[in-house]
């Protein structure tokens, strides 16, 4: 495989291939972030659909298993909380990413899982899980039941570009339970650095009880509750009416790029409402938990 | 090792099916591509075989059924840790549409590409000698829309993101290409018994 900087072979791409592949500008990458070097493909597919660009990060951190040290639990929900660890040795992520955690037993038997990093890039030496509590889960039961500040863990990454905002265009944020934990360290990411760019939030629970960062959330925030609400809010699943209003007329000059987090059942019904509404494929990236 | 206090796991299940890492999704059949599911209807459906190739080829849905059928019965393992045993898919060999085509000697790599624009990388090898299907069924059904229907292609002894769902055509090539998910990072072959999850590994 050849290593090639993207910056200049991507601006030829770009031009060649618009048509079949679009390619999404790319950002100049986050401080703390790795310099960008990835193989480029010569061979791009004349395909009916597509799938969105990549996002330029660095694979290079991926394959080495780091300790990740807890040092705080911030309950959330119910059944949700938060795991802060000190990494001391962290490469960096753009908002959006993930990990791979690894928890080993004395006998050498390991388990590991993924999850979305939903700390902001700032967080130097830091990163945040959140992590619903699974029943019979065998890692998010370990840490819901048996963690506590001073435990060791191993992390990998942070990996995959495809999910990744780095800040650079408007951003259609749509999760629903854990999966707001990566569009969470989104509008982190906007916040602490003051970004202009704009960016929309629809955040589904079932109630108010089980949204995830409650109070966390501003005015670029719309929750969607579908069991129970306050005084006042309806109750209902995520429907056309809540993404109507953000897309055609409502929608920024070029348009949005699109965030769907969740499981898959959330996932498919998120965004065929996107599509419906007309929201181009191309630009609705999508994290499914399984 | 670095022994993680008070985790014990569950009971050690003595497993040879089982790679490395890996654990078993039982009836569960996890969904995990990136982008929206197309909607593609069995008849926009075509499959195209080019690049380093005597003849090349297009298959619409009809000319792909006339090829002698084929089916796979066995495991397949995801690289996000998930393992599905005796899962039954429907198709045909790929050896029966590679046969057609006469790929040249110099052709030693492909990159599978989907309806979707969706890439992934593969040695030929991998995709010949009875390794290698394109399936629309499993389970006797037809293949649902989220797990790659109306046809995807099927490399059950490499990790699933190998098996492009909504497969469109493989391109031979005298080189490895990096994929989609290889370029995020992936490794270019996806060995499961060896682990190959991340490039490096
Ligand atoms: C990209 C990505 C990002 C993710 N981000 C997050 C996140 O931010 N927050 C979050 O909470 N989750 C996230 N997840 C989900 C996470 O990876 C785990 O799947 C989740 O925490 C459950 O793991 P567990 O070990 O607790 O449960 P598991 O032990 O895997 O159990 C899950 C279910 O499967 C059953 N099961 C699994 N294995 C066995 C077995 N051997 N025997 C019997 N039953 C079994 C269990 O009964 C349970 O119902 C993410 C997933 C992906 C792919």
């Amino acid at each position: 495989m050849t290593e090639r900087s993207t910056e200049s072979s991507t601006a030829g791409r770009r031009a060649s291939a618009a048509a079949s592949w679009p390619v999404a500008p790319f950002p100049a990458p986050l401080q703390g972030a790795d310099t960008t070097r990835v193989a480029e493909p010569d061979f791009v597919p004349e395909t009916r659909f597509a799938v969105p660009g990549r996002i330029a990060v660095s694979n290079r951190a991926a394959a080495l298993w780091q300790t990740a040290t807890l040092t705080e639990v911030r309950r959330e929900t119910p059944d949700a909380a938060t795991f802060r660890f000190a990494v001391p040795g962290w490469a960096g992520h753009l908002p959006g990413q993930h990990l791979m955690l690894r928890l080993t037993a004395d006998d050498g038997y390991t388990a590991q899982r993924h999850y979305s990093i939903a700390s902001p890039p700032d967080d130097a030496g830091h990163v945040e899980l959140t992590l619903d509590h699974v029943e019979d889960g065998e890692v998010s039961g370990w840490f819901h039941t048996i963690a506590k500040p001073g435990d060791e863990v191993e992390v990998r990454g942070p990996l995959s570009g495809f999910f990744a905002w780095p800040g650079d265009r408007p951003a259609l944020l749509i999760g629903a339970g854990s999966g707001v934990v990566p569009l969470m360290s989104m509008v982190r990411h906007h916040r602490a650095r003051d970004l202009s760019v704009p960016l929309r939030l629809l955040v589904s629970a079932r109630g108010p009880e089980e949204l995830i960062y409650a109070r966390e959330y501003g005015s670029e925030t719309t929750p969607v509750f579908t069991r129970q609400a306050p005084e006042g809010t309806p109750v209902g699943r995520l429907a056309a009416s809540h993404v109507a209003p953000l897309l055609g007329a409502g929608q920024p000059p070029d348009g949005w790029e699109a965030y769907v987090c969740g499981s898959n059942a959330f996932a498919e019904h998120a965004s065929r409402l996107l599509v419906a509404a007309g929201q181009p494929v191309d630009r609705i990236r999508i994290e499914r938990f399984g | 090792m670095n022994v993680t206090r008070g985790f014990t796991g569950r009971p050690r299940v003595q497993n040879a099916g089982l790679p490395p890492g890996q654990y078993d999704a039982g009836d569960d059949w996890p969904v995990l591509s990136a982008e929206v599911t197309p909607d593609l209807a069995p008849a926009d459906w075509s499959f195209r075989i080019d690049g380093l190739v005597a003849e090349p080829r297009t298959w619409d849905w009809s000319e792909a059924h006339a090829l002698p059928a084929s089916a796979y019965e066995g495991d397949i393992h995801c690289v996000t840790s998930w393992s599905k045993f005796g899962v039954r898919f429907g198709g045909v060999s790929l050896d029966a549409f590679l046969d057609a085509v006469r790929p040249d000697t110099s052709a030693t790599h492909a990159v599978a590409y989907s309806h979707t624009g969706y890439t992934t990388n593969l040695p030929l090898a991998d995709l010949t000698g009875g390794r290698a299907w394109i399936a629309w069924e499993y389970g006797g059904r037809p293949l649902p829309a989220e797990h790659g229907g109306p046809a995807r292609l099927l490399v059950p002894h490499l990790y699933f993101w190998k098996s492009a769902k909504w497969i469109a055509g493989l391109r031979l090539l005298d080189h490895d290409e990096p994929g989609f998910w290889e370029q995020n990072g992936y490794h270019a072959r996806g060995n499961p018994w060896e682990e190959q999850r991340y490039s490096g590994d």
